[in-house]
């Protein structure tokens, strides 16, 4: 398989003028766009990981009065913080990725959907969204974009539950198909991006495919943003070439005594120091969304489940029975082990139970509980049940 | 037309009286009554001829939009795993001794709220909290305890 090493990479907070790209975007047809966002490979950097070329060709094709672009700023993965920093530092990037995106889908409206917990970020985004809404009007490309501020719900970062919450209902998702790029926002095709994804598409509207394509695995083309926390002496936002080895990023950034790594927040997967040398940080390895925790030998992997599973259970929308009571059964089951109050073994029923969640629940939340529980109960069973 | 009415008809005539104006015009009664109250989401439901059950059962989804009073000032400490292991246990109990009252709990003058927060997005500065929208990252329990008594100094 091919493996990188550990490269940073400066792509994502790199100055660049924004201004200057849009216009050059803007003498483009959407078709011709559209053939660059999927010539460089970009597959949506939120941790679904769906080529972004092909999500705007769906949207292109629509017909429709009128479509509509919605960043998903709604950045709840615990372990996640890349997308806050990318809204802090470099907005306008964030607003010109939208413009791509706008002029190749043929959209004339966008809107920010930023969890509550960053509104502390909104008088500044407001003030610098006048100056780039009014940059488009002098331009005489129709397009403004509006923030929408979210209220506390994970879930609303899956996609329909977004838009759901941004139609003033309960942040339920929607059964897909028909998936958003035909009915969307109020009905309307809409293409629903995550932060970063817009800056790439805006940074290879900058430097070409071609250049684009220089970074990364054939899988996994690019760079990525990481959010590194936990026990680790280096903490915080990293951009690195995808393809690397756990072995090399825990090298980097371990603190010499890592005995596991949770890949991709809370829902993704936790990988063992045994198997730290062949897994590859990517869509042919394990993907994410950027969220990199460290747990060193002093922490108990229990411990690290059940926070986990409290946390799925609180934030499970309750709207399907798989992942409402899927949740909380996991969460009681584990306990009732470690109180022995239950056998080791059933430790299977459980890894059953999740596997159900995984085929039956409706959104990625539930289908995603299985990652951590099984991952975690398989590589430290003895650490779950004594 | 009582006070809340007034602010009601202000919103709604500000968002645009559809239901996709549901969430801004909850949001700004949240943002300065800190909660929704009774008289609050019947007034909305009006404006924007909805179910006040509509109205409710929105607002009951979100953590954000309570449905309960509480304090002028809400303190969240993130209890996620990252904050977790950085100690907001102490945290908590810090900001609980100081205040005197348990997690979920308002003070008596209705200044303060203690509650937790799912994960904050700060996960290498933590532990962290959020008063009302500010937030305080790499937080000490002497530093919490600061920080809450200017909030409390504050009229």
């Amino acid at each position: 398989m091919e493996k990188k090493l550990l490269k940073k990479v400066d792509l994502i907070f790199e100055k660049c003028n924004c201004l200057n790209i849009i216009d050059k975007v803007l003498q483009r047809s959407g078709d011709d766009i559209i053939l660059d966002i999927i010539d460089s490979g970009l597959k949506g950097r939120g941790g679904a990981g769906f080529p972004t070329g092909l999500k705007w060709k769906f949207a292109k094709n629509e017909e429709a009065d009128q479509k509509y672009i919605v960043c998903n700023a709604d950045e709840g993965e615990p372990g996640t913080f890349k997308d806050r920093e990318i809204l802090d530092r470099v907005p306008e990037k964030i607003f010109a990725g939208m413009a791509v995106c706008a002029k190749a889908i043929e959209a004339t409206k966008g809107y920010i959907y930023l969890r509550g917990e960053y509104n502390f970020l909104l008088p500044a985004l407001n003030e610098k969204l006048t100056v780039f809404n009014q940059a488009m009007k002098d331009r005489k490309f129709e397009f403004s974009i509006e923030m929408r501020s979210g209220s506390g719900a994970y879930v609303c970062g899956e996609e329909t539950a977004l838009l759901e919450s941004m139609e003033g209902k309960r942040g339920e998702p929607r059964n897909k198909p028909p998936f958003p790029v035909a009915q969307g926002y109020l009905g309307k095709p809409t293409s629903i991006n995550n932060v970063e994804t817009l800056v790439f598409a805006l940074a290879i509207m900058n430097i070409g495919p071609e250049k684009f394509k220089e970074f990364g695995t054939m899988d996994s083309r690019g760079s990525k943003v990481f959010s590194i926390s936990g026990d680790t002496p280096k903490g915080g936002i990293y951009e690195l070439e995808l393809g690397m080895t756990i072995e090399d990023f825990v090298n980097e950034f371990g603190d010499g005594d890592t005995k596991a790594i949770q890949v991709g927040g809370a829902s993704g997967f936790c990988v063992p120091r045994k198997h730290f040398k062949d897994t590859i940080i990517g869509f042919e390895g394990i993907p994410t969304g950027g969220s990199m925790m460290l747990f060193n030998s002093s922490r108990s992997m229990y411990n690290v489940l059940q926070d986990y599973l409290e946390f799925f259970e609180e934030e499970s929308c309750g709207q399907c029975t798989p992942c409402r009571v899927g949740c909380q059964q996991l969460l009681k089951g584990i306990l009732a082990v470690k109180r022995g109050e239950k056998p080791p073994a059933y430790l299977e029923e459980l890894k059953k139970l999740s596997q159900t969640m995984k085929i039956a629940s409706k959104c990625g939340l539930g289908q995603s509980v299985a990652n951590p529980f099984n991952s975690i109960v398989n590589n430290f069973r003895e650490e779950i049940i004594y | 037309m009582t006070k809340i009415e007034t602010f009601v008809k202000e919103q709604a005539n500000k968002y645009g009286k559809s239901r996709k104006s549901l969430m801004p015009i909850l949001q700004e009664i949240v943002q300065k009554e800190r909660f929704l109250s009774e008289e609050a989401m019947i007034a909305v439901a009006k404006e924007l001829d909805l179910s006040t059950a509509e109205v409710y059962g929105t607002a009951s989804f979100y953590t954000f939009l309570d449905t309960v009073p509480k304090g002028e000032n809400i303190i969240r400490v993130c209890k996620t795993i990252a904050c977790h292991m950085k100690g907001k246990d102490e945290i908590i109990e810090a900001i609980e001794n100081t205040l005197n009252i348990k997690l979920g709990e308002t003070t008596s003058d209705k200044k303060f709220s203690l509650l937790q927060a799912n994960c904050l997005g700060w996960c290498h500065k933590g532990p962290v909290m959020l008063i009302n929208d500010k937030v305080y990252p790499e937080i000490t329990a002497s530093k919490a305890i600061e920080i809450v008594e200017e909030y409390s100094n504050k009229n």
